[in-house]
């Protein structure tokens, strides 16, 4: 050949073929099978994932009356990237709202964490069924918009609010914080407080899936694989609640136009049977659409009905706590049953005083308690707090506060609704640091003796009390919870908690509360036919007028029922919170109010002690 | 000599058309799986592409064997009138053709429209391979490569006016065959440099260097720093000058740093462009004086090739802008300058998604869902690459490309063992041809050129590209059957 000499070029050429394809090769291998977002983005375009919501679980009270049950409503959900058409005039007119507010609603969702173009956002919440209809019908006028079937939360009774709490949209907190199993999207609802929240997992159930394949043009080309990966949702587990809903909208309606609480424990479970905050309101305010207007009514009430009163609100236990003083100085073997103090008419060292009202001197314990006298326990916590065998105060201090810890104060209790509060039982340290190391004296810390100075209980632990002195010693932490749906309740409601105090001294202070209620502070509010156990107190408020107190528990034998009732501002404790709670108390035992008694219900029910 | 038939059916190269068959048989299958929708059609119903490509691969089938019939010296003795009658047909059709897709290269004739311009290439082959087989032809003659130079050029040119830049585009790669026959390697080295600074130019074009000086571009400074590297190369290859490029190289880096360390000591916004202009000229100056002392020729070249970079740099932006709207943004897609995946950029990140999501083996044939629910657009035709990296994975796609791969080393493997010159340049033609469709089609599909609208040989839809195609490979099938024959 003439110009053979080239012919080497032929594997110039070859290689640059070769090259190029080995170029290509390797952009395969990095999209292919390196690069896994591909596949994501594939999935994203292809799939249309519909939700299906499970309905949520039923919520009953202990003799199985329906609390809380599910009505359907419907979420108009839109694509955003396929809107192209939409009839915004007609929908808004569907709709009954004004074109403003739907571009309110449209930038909302823009501004929604995880919002996307190409996956379904919510545009507006919870139509009813009539909406439903309408919009449905004219579903061609709306590209990009479809129906989402949803299930609303519905209420029996107007009680109970608070306990039971409601649901709403996750908020960002708890979006961030579902990393391990991803339940929530954004616009989704969950519990938002009481048992809702706090059994949101049993509640929610599982969310079903469909999927469809979608092509390029956003138009639906059936499911895919014919539904062969499609999830069916799961509804949530029922829960049974330990409350008794007469008895709770029967303490609403006792505290009506006061403000307070009433927590009553059955102490042989530590089951809650009413949980009353007042003021209330309905749970069905927090319903739906009107939701958030509600809400901010609400939340703005001077009164505070989004308040728990009973698991968070502290006050001094005032007299009430004179029992827990009763049980450690016995404990202690500061004084005995027959241990007696002089009385007049309070307590006097010098200067300083302790008020008490007047009653016959001197008295031993179980009168102490009976005529709830302020010097009888000044004197003998005083006793403990000098007393050489703790070699100093500050040890002296810390047995009383353990003491008075195992009685269930000072820490939150571990009751099944959110927010509970700790109170506040301070130790040596506090005081090491109000006044100086080994520079206070018993005699400053002497209100403790009397349930006023720096310690706080809120009312729940005021009623635990009452429960663990009808049970004698032990008590179990207070619940809600009385079955679910498929599990057993958690462990900590079914275990006794056993206090540091030894049984037999809790007779003394059960003889003592018995006296109260015979021939004592709270004779006026007895019940006949039953033998209450009760204790008044009286908490000293700066704000105002004192909180009128009471803690009891009934039958004195085998005891069905501990309550405490706190009516703040209103005074004594003999003056309010006694009657109301022997009606509480009368109520869930007999189931009737006898005709004795009546005229002190209409008197409770009529009082008027908000503040003006 | 034993009867002529026997001979062709022995001497036929059955690996060549094995590998032929294969691809237009995985290419209906992936038009079928591309077209395929949730209306089950029987596979042969015409209303559909798939059955349309039925028939087009059938009436191949009887083109390919109608050639192999043919007197193999027929080719010889046509070449220049099919490149006339070509050239005519092209030049009608600019007229006469309807305007379809922004583009006049359809003829209609009755039911049946045609392509010309893929026609076009065979004939451009057989009139090149004759005319460089001419006795007495040497490439680096004047009169002879500015023939062949027009030989390529006049059917590019009229393919342009069709508005069918990326099938003209195709005829660029004939610079292989050159090459092969004889034309110096620098061509394609200085080819490939145009298009080095080309890319540079658009790419960098708007970069500036420092903030101060906003109408300096990193462009420009990488086009010189390219040329004066290049220069000093050649300084050495060519001129075995080492002294010369030293001083070039040396003084050049020297400039820039005193440039760099007084802008960053004093802040003085140092206009580092006309520290490179001060270099370009300096090297020019440097070559001249070489030139006059060493009285060589090629020193001036080189001393002209600074000054030359520089002024395809300042022309690039203005060649880009006259380039069509669409053409523009999809380059700048493939640099990486435009990232609009709803748009411009739509196709090719459609197309990528595809191909990307198919893993290892892929989905399965008929279960890519980016293919199914058409997402990618044109994915029967020019697109239809991704089907096979969708449904069949990246071992489908692997096999593909190593097939194509094997065709083209297989035809260079052919075009060397011919004895007639003919036969060797239009092999190489052919070999060329594919290897440019492959290049570009694959290489937009998998987003790593820019999209320019050429299909894949036997895989995408259309009956003008499968027969030119077939045509193509048949009429070199046919010559190599009778490589024993004649003596070109």
């Amino acid at each position: 050949m003439t110009n053979d000499i080239y012919a080497n070029r032929r594997f110039v050429i070859a290689a640059l073929m070769l090259s190029v394809v080995l170029i290509y090769i390797a952009r395969l291998i990095n999209l292919q099978l390196v690069d896994q977002t591909y596949q994501d983005k594939a999935d994203s375009n292809a799939y249309l994932r519909k939700v299906q919501f499970p309905a949520r679980g039923i919520i009953r009270d202990r003799n199985d009356k329906v609390l809380v049950f599910n009505k359907l409503s419907y979420d108009v959900m839109v694509v955003p990237r396929e809107m192209n058409g939409f009839d915004t005039l007609e929908f808004c007119r569907s709709v009954n709202i004004t074109k403003k507010d739907f571009i309110d609603k449209v930038r909302e969702m823009r501004n929604r964490v995880g919002y996307s173009r190409y996956t379904p956002q919510l545009l507006i919440a919870q139509l009813d069924a009539h909406d439903y209809g309408v919009l449905q019908e004219k579903s061609f006028l709306y590209p990009g918009m479809y129906l989402q079937k949803r299930t609303l939360r519905e209420y029996n009774y107007p009680n109970a609010a608070l306990l039971l709490g409601s649901i709403g949209e996750v908020g960002r907190n708890t979006l961030k914080a579902d990393t391990i199993d991803h339940f929530y999207v954004p616009g989704d609802y969950a519990g938002q407080n009481g048992v809702e929240l706090t059994y949101e997992k049993d509640l929610r159930g599982e969310k079903g899936e469909e999927i469809f394949l979608r092509d390029a043009h956003g138009r639906i080309q059936g499911k895919l694989e014919d539904g062969l990966y499609d999830k069916e949702s799961k509804p949530g587990k029922d829960l049974q609640l330990s409350i008794d809903i007469d008895l709770q909208a029967y303490g609403e309606r006792l505290m009506q136009n006061k403000v307070g609480s009433i927590a009553a424990i059955d102490p042989s479970t530590g089951e809650i049977l009413a949980l009353v905050s007042s003021p209330t309101y309905d749970p069905s305010l927090l319903v739906g659409r009107k939701r958030s207007e509600n809400y901010d009514i609400l939340v703005n009430d001077p009164l505070k009905p989004l308040f728990d009163r009973p698991m968070m609100a502290c006050y001094p236990p005032g007299s009430t706590f004179k029992t827990v003083n009763a049980l450690v100085l016995q404990q202690e073997k500061i004084i005995s049953q027959w241990t007696a103090f002089p009385c007049s008419e309070g307590y006097h060292v010098g200067s300083f005083k302790v008020g008490c009202h007047a009653h016959f001197s001197p008295l031993n314990l179980i009168q102490s308690i009976q005529h709830s006298c302020n010097a009888y326990y000044c004197a003998g916590f005083r006793n403990m707090m000098d007393n050489r065998k703790y070699k100093n105060i500050s040890n002296a201090f810390e047995v009383w506060k353990n003491h008075v810890v195992s009685l269930g104060f000072g820490y939150k209790l571990g009751a099944d609704v959110p927010n509970e509060k700790r109170g506040y039982i301070p130790n040596s340290g506090v005081y090491d640091r109000i006044y100086g190391e080994g520079r206070w004296k018993s005699l400053m810390i002497v209100s403790n003796s009397i349930g006023q100075g720096e310690i706080l209980a809120t009312p729940l632990q005021i009623a635990n009390l009452a429960a663990t002195i009808a049970n004698r010693g032990y008590y179990i932490v207070p619940h809600l919870v009385k079955k679910i749906e498929g599990r057993e309740i958690d462990s900590c409601y079914l275990q006794k908690k056993v206090s540091t105090i030894d049984s037999i001294y809790f007779e003394t202070v059960v003889e003592g509360m018995d006296l109260v209620m015979k021939n004592g502070t709270g004779w006026a509010a007895r019940i006949d036919s039953i033998e209450v156990c009760g204790k008044t107190g009286t908490a000293q408020n700066p704000h105002g007028e004192d909180h009128s107190l009471f803690m009891a528990f009934a039958p004195k034998k085998d005891p069905k029922i501990a309550i405490c009732v706190v009516v703040e501002n209103s005074g004594f404790g003999a003056t309010w919170a006694a009657p109301i709670a022997t009606l509480m108390m009368e109520k869930y035992l007999k189931g009737y109010i006898p005709k004795r008694r009546l005229y002190l219900e209409e008197r409770m029910l009529n009082a008027n002690l908000l503040p003006k | 000599m034993p009867s002529r038939r026997i001979n062709i059916v022995k001497n036929l190269d059955w690996v060549t058309i094995g590998i032929y068959l294969f691809l237009v048989i995985m290419g209906w299958f992936s038009i079928y799986g591309a077209v395929y929708n949730f209306e089950e059609a029987p596979f042969w119903d015409l209303s559909f592409r798939y059955g349309k490509q039925l028939v087009w691969i059938g009436c191949a089938l009887v083109i390919g064997a109608v050639l192999l019939m043919l007197d193999s010296r027929l080719y010889n003795m046509l070449a220049y009138a099919l490149f006339a009658a070509m050239l005519f047909l092209l030049l009608l059709t600019i007229f006469v053709a309807p305007e379809i897709k922004g583009s006049r290269s359809w003829l209609v004739l009755g039911p049946v429209s045609i392509q010309p311009a893929e026609f076009a290439k065979t004939a451009t082959c057989l009139a090149l391979a004759k005319f460089m087989s001419e006795p007495g032809y040497s490439i680096s003659r004047p009169r002879h490569w500015i023939m062949t130079a027009l030989i390529i050029l006049m059917p590019m040119i009229l393919i342009v006016f069709q508005q069918e830049t990326g099938s003209a585009l195709v005829y660029s790669c004939l610079l292989l065959v050159l090459y092969r026959e004889g034309m110096n390697g620098i061509f394609l080295f200085l080819g490939f440099l145009l298009v080095v600074i080309f890319i540079v130019s658009i790419r960098f074009g708007s970069v500036c260097v420092i903030p101060e000086l906003p109408d300096e571009s990193y462009g420009l400074l990488i086009v010189m720093g390219i040329a004066l590297i290049v220069q000093c190369a050649f300084l050495v290859i060519f001129m075995r000058d080492k002294k010369s490029a030293s001083i070039l190289m040396g003084a050049s880096i020297v400039l820039f740093l005193i440039g760099y360390i007084v802008y960053k000591t004093f802040g003085y916004p140092v206009p580092f462009t006309y520290i490179g202009y001060a270099a370009i000229i300096g090297s020019f100056v440097l070559c001249l004086v070489m030139r006059i002392k060493e009285r060589m020729r090629g020193y001036l070249l080189i001393g002209l090739f600074g000054l030359a970079c520089i002024g395809i740099s300042s022309m690039a932006d203005k060649a880009f802008d006259s380039l069509m709207p669409h053409q523009q943004t999809r380059i700048k897609v493939t640099l990486g300058m435009e990232n609009d995946p709803k748009k411009a950029g739509y196709n090719v990140n459609q197309s990528m998604i595809a191909i990307g999501s198919g893993g290892l083996v892929g989905k399965g044939f008929l279960n890519g869902t980016q293919t199914k629910l058409k997402y990618v657009p044109e994915q029967d035709t020019d697109f239809i690459f991704c089907t096979v990296g969708e449904e069949h994975g990246f071992i489908g796609a692997t096999l593909v490309l190593g097939l194509f791969l094997f065709l083209l080393i297989r035809l260079i493997m052919l075009a060397e063992r011919q004895r007639s010159l003919f036969s060797r340049i239009y092999g190489y033609c052919v070999a060329s041809i594919f290897f440019f469709h492959l290049f570009i089609n694959i290489g937009m599909v998998i987003g790593l050129t820019p999209v320019i609208g050429i299909p894949l040989p036997f895989f995408s839809y259309g009956g003008s590209s499968l027969w030119g195609f077939t045509i193509l490979l048949f009429i070199f099938l046919r010559l190599d059957a009778s490589r024993m024959e004649y003596f070109g």
